[in-house]
């Protein structure tokens, strides 16, 4: 093999192999913020916040929104194992909006048994999902 | 001997019930397949998860964690999948089984039923069905073992249930299914692993943790535990079908049997009629000579 920078990438949800095959750098974001993996990073697990996934292909950056899950690097192989995962193309634009309309209503609601960090979270998942919808 | 019109009364009356079993099994066959290219695409998921929670937990190991120690209350919450349907030879009840021969008083035992065939049997022996999500097994999202998941490990946290255990079908392959129950919380440390566990404890020791161990095992567990739900229903699912299919081949094998049988005792019945009748005609003209 000439180009020794490639690693394995493997995203895999509960109904498919979302993904993989061999890459040059994989973005997501953790919950301790945004990272990078190139090949050779240290062993390391993270748990995954929901944002945007930025494949580098050798001549390709490849986007996906990937919105929870846990990720596991190994030098040479990364596997994310992702609860949500899906393509600019698969994102249903209208319900992400749906969603967002309904989880900023029940963040303003001072209704005392809204679940806060639940409507966050949706919120945040509708976000990620109609920021790569609109780039597209 | 039965009369000619009572066999083949029961003739038909057999021949239709093939008719029945025999399209049942074809819709099983094709439920199965699709229940298995379903379980195939899945299992790439369970398998890492198992071994990404598996090094959590080696690693975790000296961790006095809340899903790793058992619970303070003697209750058991038990998640049973059955099928909503019978007429699956012994799927259903072997499921079922797994709870009552349990050896936990029924007392202590609260049950999260999907499957409508194991909630009406738990709940006619007197078994405390805390919920019921029987309509999953149409139609299983993972958002529903998401669901599912959330509900246990919230009476698990508020300490309502000291240990969870999943009741499911595996799924070997066509003609044979096995009901397990397993235990989801605590979670089970990995010392059984005999030989692997050896080589795992090595690369462990280099592997890191973003949050720190606790941290994570509090985000990954539910993780876990709603993966292993949702492998539980769609093997289920997949088993429970395989089981129906054969025993609807059983069924009309059965049938056939029967019809065999019937049709050599209706032409029997038939020619002994035939032939009392030539003796009645005989005794009758040698009588009249």
């Amino acid at each position: 093999m000439e180009d020794t920078n490639l690693f394995k990438l493997k995203v895999v949800t509960p109904q498919r192999v979302f993904y993989e095959s061999d890459v040059d750098m994989v973005e997501f974001r953790t919950t301790e913020g945004d990272i990078g993996v190139l090949k050779g990073h240290i062993p390391l697990t993270a748990v995954i916040s929901p944002g945007l996934m930025r494949i580098h292909e050798t001549d390709e950056v490849k986007e996906a929104a990937l919105l929870a899950g846990i990720v596991r690097i190994m030098p040479d192989e990364v596997t994310v194992l992702a609860e949500v995962c899906e393509w600019p193309d698969e994102i249903d634009i209208t319900r992400a909006n749906e969603a967002k309309i309904r989880a900023e209503r029940r963040l303003k609601s001072t209704d005392g048994e809204v679940n806060i960090t639940r409507a966050e979270r949706a919120l945040r998942r509708a976000l990620v999902r109609i920021n790569l919808a609109d780039r597209k | 001997m039965a009369s000619m019109r009572d066999i083949k009364r029961r003739k038909s009356s057999v021949s239709s019930t093939q008719q029945i079993t025999k399209a049942m099994k074809l819709v099983s066959t094709v439920k199965l397949q699709k229940a298995k290219g379903v379980a195939q695409d899945t299992k790439p998921y369970f398998d890492c998860m198992y071994e990404t929670i598996t090094e959590v937990i080696a690693k975790a190991g000296t961790i006095d964690h809340r899903f790793l120690r058992q619970g303070q209350s003697t209750k058991k919450a038990f998640i049973v999948i059955t099928g909503n349907r019978g007429l699956a030879g012994g799927y259903n009840s072997n499921a079922i089984k797994m709870v009552t021969e349990s050896g936990i008083e029924k007392e202590d035992i609260v049950i999260f039923a999907l499957g409508r065939k194991g909630r009406d049997t738990l709940a006619r022996r007197g078994y405390t069905i805390k919920n019921d999500y029987s309509d999953v097994i149409n139609e299983p999202l993972f958002s529903d073992a998401v669901r599912i998941g959330e509900d246990v490990l919230e009476g698990y946290c508020n300490g309502e249930y000291g240990e969870i255990f999943l009741v499911y079908t595996v799924f070997k392959n066509t003609v044979s299914q096995e009901a397990v129950c397993i235990r989801l919380l605590p979670v089970d440390k990995p010392d059984e692993d005999e030989n692997e566990k050896e080589n795992t404890i090595e690369s462990l020791t280099l592997m890191n943790f973003e949050p720190d161990p606790e941290e994570a095992l509090d985000m990954i567990v539910p993780k876990y535990i709603n993966s292993l739900i949702y492998g539980g229903i769609i093997e289920s699912i997949a088993s429970e079908n395989g089981a129906r299919m054969q025993a609807m081949d059983n069924a009309t094998n059965n049938a056939q049997t029967m019809i065999n049988d019937l049709s050599l005792k209706y032409n029997r019945a038939r020619q002994a009629a035939i032939t009392q009748e030539l003796t009645e005609i005989v005794a009758g003209a040698s009588a009249i000579s």
